[in-house]
């Protein structure tokens, strides 16, 4: 048995295995196998982690996690979670490959995943023109006329990025004003092949095997108009990756996992949560490797203190042995 | 086994030609999900070589073929059989599910 598992491959993943492994708890990380790296790997320039004043690649910045997180040791899986036994002293998770890992403390950091709009034609026409990967998709729109949905910093990157490929780009936004940081919306509002469509939500999409075009509603006055589009990418934001634990651990209101406190605990002793699992409000590259070293400072703890229990109760055990 | 890789130039020949039923991989070098997958198509490749051949193509390499099959997201995997498209899948994806979508050509 493992003193370590940790779940996932993101920044509170990676953090947490640089701490873990340093602390000689030899974690085990199981990355996923299609979604190695997490968020980051589908972003272009990362500006405002610390440490790399000229910007850095998302997918470098990832590599480079990795790669301090494996110069202490640390092993990694790349495969999927398909179940999870959180209770009792050893914890259980079941690989996709059928195997199975068993460790005395577990971190979840499986992040967030993209939020959909909810139209019943989003599933046929995912691929066909509608998408959640600017980085991914922009090539295929070239001197098109597409939209992004969304009002944050992920829709406005993406919004810019697609621009170097698009001749025109929409931001449609159901408010007035933006959730993204200035500089990136100042950024969007300099980019003349950018026009914003305030007020609006998507109330359909348009086109049998491939987009063209999406319906509008004007949030304030209820007005329904037709935009003809090419393409048409969705940035409304990430909802927690929870569906292994439901039921297993608590969760909060905004469907997070709830955890203690400052701390990285959960509501069972030995699992640990970490990243934009736990994380309803920041949910940034840099918060989720703060909460992930969190998390493997307290699952060390943790595993000391189990430590000097098990010690205790051989203790225990040899003076009983005595007595018998 | 590492899928070969085909271009513009040898398509009609390994694809619309070949006997078998052959899935190209749509991908490109900046598309991380499509470098994720790879390395699970290999070993579908390996473990299926005696009923699905399976072949990569470069988009930026090769675009006008990305634009005659209409791919506008990658990676894309698309089933031929006897030059005619018959099975197409979007996105990178575990390799059980994978397996699933294209069990009519595995199994």
């Amino acid at each position: 048995m493992r003193d370590i598992i940790i779940i996932g491959s993101g920044p509170a993943g990676f953090t947490a295995a640089i701490y873990a492994a340093r602390a000689e708890l030899k974690p085990l990380l199981i990355a996923s196998s299609v979604e190695i790296g997490g968020e980051l790997m589908n972003t272009t320039e990362v500006e405002n982690y610390p440490g790399f004043p000229e910007g850095i690649m998302g997918p470098d910045l990832m590599a480079k996690f990795q790669a301090q997180a494996e110069r202490f040791g640390t092993e990694v899986v790349y495969d999927d979670v398909v179940e999870l036994e959180v209770e009792g002293p050893v914890k259980r998770v079941k690989l996709g490959n059928g195997g199975v890992e068993e460790a005395r403390a577990i971190i979840y950091a499986t992040g967030s995943a993209y939020r959909k709009l909810g139209l019943p034609e989003e599933e046929v026409l995912s691929g066909h023109g509608l998408s959640w990967c600017a980085t991914c998709d922009g090539f295929f729109f070239r001197q098109k006329t597409i939209a992004v949905v969304g009002g944050g910093d992920s829709a406005m990157e993406e919004a810019t990025f697609l621009t170097r490929f698009a001749d025109k780009v929409y931001i449609i936004h159901r408010r007035d004003t933006l959730k993204a940081s200035k500089i990136m919306q100042q950024r969007a509002f300099d980019n003349e092949k950018i026009e914003f469509i305030w007020n609006a939500e998507v109330t359909a999409i348009h086109g049998d095997t491939q987009v063209n075009g999406v319906t509008l509603r004007d949030t304030e006055t209820g007005d329904v108009r037709a935009l003809d589009l090419d393409g048409l990418f969705v940035a409304i934001g990430n909802d927690p990756r929870t569906h292994l634990v439901h039921g297993k651990l608590e969760l909060t209101p905004e469907g997070t996992i709830a955890v203690e406190g400052r701390s990285t605990r959960t509501s069972v002793e030995g699992v640990f949560a970490a990243g934009d699992v736990i994380d309803p409000t920041y949910r940034q590259a840099i918060t989720a490797a703060g909460t992930g070293a969190t998390a493997a400072l307290d699952a060390e703890h943790y595993l000391a203190a189990l430590g000097n229990e098990n010690a205790a109760e051989a203790v225990l055990e040899t003076e009983f042995a005595v007595v018998d | 086994m590492t899928a070969r890789a085909v271009t513009e130039a040898t398509f009609e020949q390994e694809v619309l030609k070949n006997d078998r039923a052959v899935l190209v991989d749509f991908w490109a070098e900046w598309c991380g999900p499509c470098r994720a997958v790879s390395p699970i198509l290999d070993q579908i490749a390996t473990e299926h070589s005696d009923k699905l051949d399976i072949v990569k193509l470069n988009v930026d390499e090769n675009p006008n073929l990305a634009m005659k099959y209409q791919i506008t997201a990658i990676p894309a995997f698309k089933v031929f059989e006897k030059g005619e498209v018959v099975k197409t899948v979007i996105g990178a994806k575990p390799k059980p599910a994978l397996e699933a979508d294209l069990a009519a050509f595995i199994s």
